[in-house]
């Protein structure tokens, strides 16, 4: 496994990682660019602009977007977050250049008015798909709550008010501003040449604009603290998101971070587990690390029968707060180590995954980390840090989101945020 | 470095096939039991769902919690659950981990406590997951269209209903154990970083004195099909298209599989370019091939606003139709290219090799060569796509649609 990185002239940088025993290989733009760097007026038009990339180029039309991917079987998507927009092919090693070339010629868009309005009308269909899963709702409504005011609060899409009102204009002017060659990383892992790669990737993108893309707003938040009910009478479940803040993608508490999420709510033997599911308390539960630029949060979830909700949510409290005050022990964290483990072992296997995880370590942190050197910085996390994180972070500072066919809904007492024992500071 | 595939049956019928994969450091082992929700006793659908929950909760020497850590100690990611015909426990870890993971799957397989105070527990997660299906439609039209299109009990849910789980104890869960959980049938299918002479003797040494007679034969009883709609006051129109097609193994498959593809192998298939890209009518649509041993279907997706459902419909059942019209050249070459890159990439993952070959083991009793299957894959023409598309040409559908509006649905 070698890496390689390259930074052009107009601002591009362009990074590998060759994995010569991989059975394929794979290629993305990272463009640093989601919902937290949209206006108001624009709410949605990086997840809408996403599918525009895929309405074809000077050379190309939708159509012929589409077949040329399938043309050399290229597995080839796209997603959208809060934070990136990102472009991905994988292929057998042959065909990497091609998907190189169509992604790079993607990457600079027609923007056609009658593909602008067709595509209209798929975001909306998407939208109407979501708005009938309760479950996925939730969780937009849950990060509103928490970010306020905050840019990380933004709908990745938007709403189907807002996607009408777009006009093609503000999408032109939003990619101009948004996908210039600073703003991207060009990625690539798996079986192929660096040589070959960059001398065609280099050519490929020259013409791309040089500039800057700011990102305005980069602050930490403990979020709201606020509780919502919203009232669904056709649903039959009741699902809960509780946020509390965590520390930022850049911060070395990351790791610790991710290990904590995992102690309280992962899938199985998890604190949640054996408190909510194992006794049927709950349908599910979970709790996971999410990072931004300079902002952290852990979403607790769970779904249950209505009934049951109230008393979940004080057993979700006593357990945040258990982990507080008495911390965790030796053996906790040697489980979610080795789970964590054997999850990069197994995720860094393929070559799709590696692309996404060496893409966004360079995104966030400008460095490179190999599978290995991932896991050793998962070995060496101790307790110490554990409690660093517990000490930094008002865990119990709970945003409350709650959606389904409760009219209501009493939020239980939080107990105040405890001193926390034996804290180190450093 | 030719790929080395092992297999073996042992005098109780059960039969061990293992992949090695010299490349990966990651092992995983799937064992399938005939005891899937086809051979839920009438009054009680949803047992074997509720066995695939229980049976994780203590085996062996290890109670619930003890069995738990043990298997987060080796970073096991796991999990048991029933099918239609099986009921599958799998585990994925690191290739050093596997003896370890052999042992405590032995236990789970054959010593389960199956513990009497977990019963009231278990009851109520099968009972909030059947109620969840409520809130997602697109889930609920597809499991209606299996019901309805799929001959019982091949159809059936695995979650079973409310009634059924009320009349499920603990004793019929342990009959229903001790009757269905049998070596003749059941496939231990394993992929990664192994070494085929240990883990064979391994896996004789803890079950080769399991005991079972041979797996019965299911009654089936026709799908009543047709056409059906569910009312729902939801946004979105969900459908759902289900038409027979030719078995798994069959001579004809790859010719089946190609035109399902033709229909929604990649982006530029018909029914994404049709219904999405030029009509813009849905977000999501889609076709894939079902099977069972005894039958195989072609099943449709697509979800739309109210407003659009019927042009959707239209356009799709269209589509399927014009598939006898002609098969293009160009189209066979890309989704030829698509299947052998699936293909290869497979060979990545652990996990999709360990799963791929017990399928090959279970619907035609041996493990394909990747030769014999990139053979295959060259033998789809046009030709071939359109003579089986002609002869398997859908006199019938099943549809299901679920939403505030009921479609007409043609002739």
């Amino acid at each position: 496994m070698t890496f390689h990185q390259q930074q052009c002239s107009n601002g591009l940088t362009i990074i590998g990682e060759v994995i010569p025993e991989a059975r394929s290989a794979a290629v993305g733009f990272f463009v640093r660019t989601g919902s937290r760097d949209e206006t108001v007026e624009e709410s949605g038009v990086s997840h809408f602009l996403e599918h525009m990339l895929f309405k074809g180029t000077k050379k190309r039309d939708a159509a012929q977007v589409n077949k040329d991917f399938d043309k050399i079987g290229a597995n080839y998507n796209a997603f959208t977050s809060e934070e990136n927009t990102v472009f991905y092919a994988s292929t057998l090693p042959e065909y990497h250049q091609d998907a190189t070339e169509i992604l790079a010629d993607i990457l600079r868009p027609s923007l056609r008015s009658a593909d602008f309005e067709m595509e209209k009308k798929v975001i909306i269909e998407e939208i109407g798909m979501y708005e009938d899963n309760p479950g996925w709702m939730v969780f937009d409504h849950a990060r509103k709550l928490f970010f306020a005011d905050h840019p990380l609060g933004n709908s990745v899409l938007g709403t189907t008010q807002s996607i009408i009102d777009l006009k093609r204009d503000q999408m032109l002017d939003y990619f101009q501003r948004r996908y210039i060659a600073s703003n991207i990383t060009l990625v690539a892992s798996g079986n192929f040449n660096w040589d070959t790669f960059l001398k065609k990737a280099e050519k490929l993108t020259t013409n791309w604009k040089f500039g800057m893309a700011r990102r305005d707003h980069i602050r930490q938040t403990s979020g709201s603290g606020e509780f919502k009910l919203l009232e669904k009478k056709t649903t039959t479940q009741q699902n809960v998101v509780m946020i509390c803040p965590g520390p930022p993608a850049a911060s070395p508490l990351r790791y610790a971070a991710n290990l904590f999420a995992m102690i309280l709510g992962d899938q199985s033997g998890s604190r949640l587990y054996w408190s909510l599911v194992d006794s049927g308390l709950a349908e599910s539960a979970d709790c996971s690390f999410h990072e931004y630029d300079g902002a952290g949060a852990f979403y607790t979830s769970f779904s249950c029968d209505p009934k049951q909700t109230h008393k979940n949510l004080e057993i979700v409290i006593k357990q945040i707060h258990e982990l507080i005050t008495k911390g965790i022990t030796e053996e906790e964290l040697a489980q979610a180590k080795s789970k964590v483990l054997s999850r990069i072992v197994r995720a860094g296997e393929k070559t799709a995954n590696r692309l996404q995880e060496v893409g966004m370590t360079w995104v966030y942190l400008r460095k490179y980390k190999s599978v290995d050197e991932d896991m050793q910085t998962y070995e060496k996390v101790n307790l110490r840090q554990i409690q660093q994180l517990i000490e930094r972070y008002p865990l119990l500072r709970l945003t409350t989101t709650s959606m389904g066919p409760l009219a209501k809904l009493k939020m239980p007492e939080i107990p105040k945020q405890p001193k926390v024992p034996n804290a180190q500071h450093s | 470095m030719a790929k080395q595939v092992f297999q073996h049956t042992f005098d109780n019928g059960l039969t061990l096939i293992a992949e090695n994969m010299p490349h990966v450091r990651s092992a995983t082992i799937n064992i399938i039991v005939p005891a899937g929700c086809a051979y839920d006793p009438l009054n009680m659908p949803g047992i074997s769902s509720v066995l695939s929950e229980i049976i994780l909760r203590g085996a062996g020497k290890n109670n619930s919690k003890e069995l738990s850590l043990a298997m987060d100690g080796i970073g096991l990611d796991r999990s048991c659950s029933a099918g239609t015909n099986h009921i599958r426990l799998w585990g994925a870890t690191l290739s050093r981990n596997l003896p370890k993971t052999i042992d405590l799957f032995a236990d789970i397989i054959l010593k389960p406590h199956l513990p009497k105070s977990d019963i009231e527990s278990v009851k109520l997660l099968a009972a909030q997951e059947i109620m969840s299906i409520e809130d997602d439609p697109k889930q609920k039209v597809m499991l209606a269209l299996r019901k309805t299109h799929f001959p019982s009990p091949l159809g059936n849910d695995r979650r079973g209903t409310l009634e059924g789980l009320k009349a499920i104890t603990h004793d019929a869960l342990t009959k229903f154990w001790k009757k269905n959980f049998r070596p003749s049938g059941t496939i231990i299918s394993v992929a990664g970083n192994i070494e085929w002479e240990p883990l064979k003797a391994q896996v004789e040494k803890l079950f080769g004195k399991w005991k079972g007679g041979d797996v019965p034969a299911l009654k089936l009883s026709p799908g009543k099909g047709g056409t059906s709609h569910i009312t729902k006051d939801t946004q979105q129109v969900q459908i759902g298209i289900a038409y027979p097609s030719v078995t798994y193994g069959h001579k004809d498959f790859y010719a089946a599989i190609g035109a399902v593809n033709v229909l929604s192998g990649g982006m530029s298939s018909r029914l994404f370019t049709e219904v999405r890209e030029k009509r813009g009518l849905c977000y999501s649509v889609w076709a894939s091939y079902q099977n069972f041993k005894e039958v195989a279907s072609v099943i449709c997706y697509a979800g739309t606003t109210t407003d659009m459902a019927q042009e959707t419909l239209d356009v799709t059942l269209k589509q399927i139709g014009n598939l006898t019209k002609g098969i293009k050249e160009e189209e066979v070459k890309r989704l030829k290219i698509g299947l052998k890159s699936s293909m290869l990439i497979q060979e990545e993952s652990s996990s999709a090799r360990a799963g791929s070959i017990a399928v090959d083991w279970y619907y035609l009793g041996r493990v394909r060569p990747l030769e014999e299957i990139q053979k295959s894959i060259d033998s789809i023409t046009t030709k071939s796509i359109l003579a089986h598309v002609k002869e398997y040409n859908p006199k019938e559908f099943t549809i299901v649609t679920l939403g505030n509006k009921q479609l007409k649905y043609g002739k």
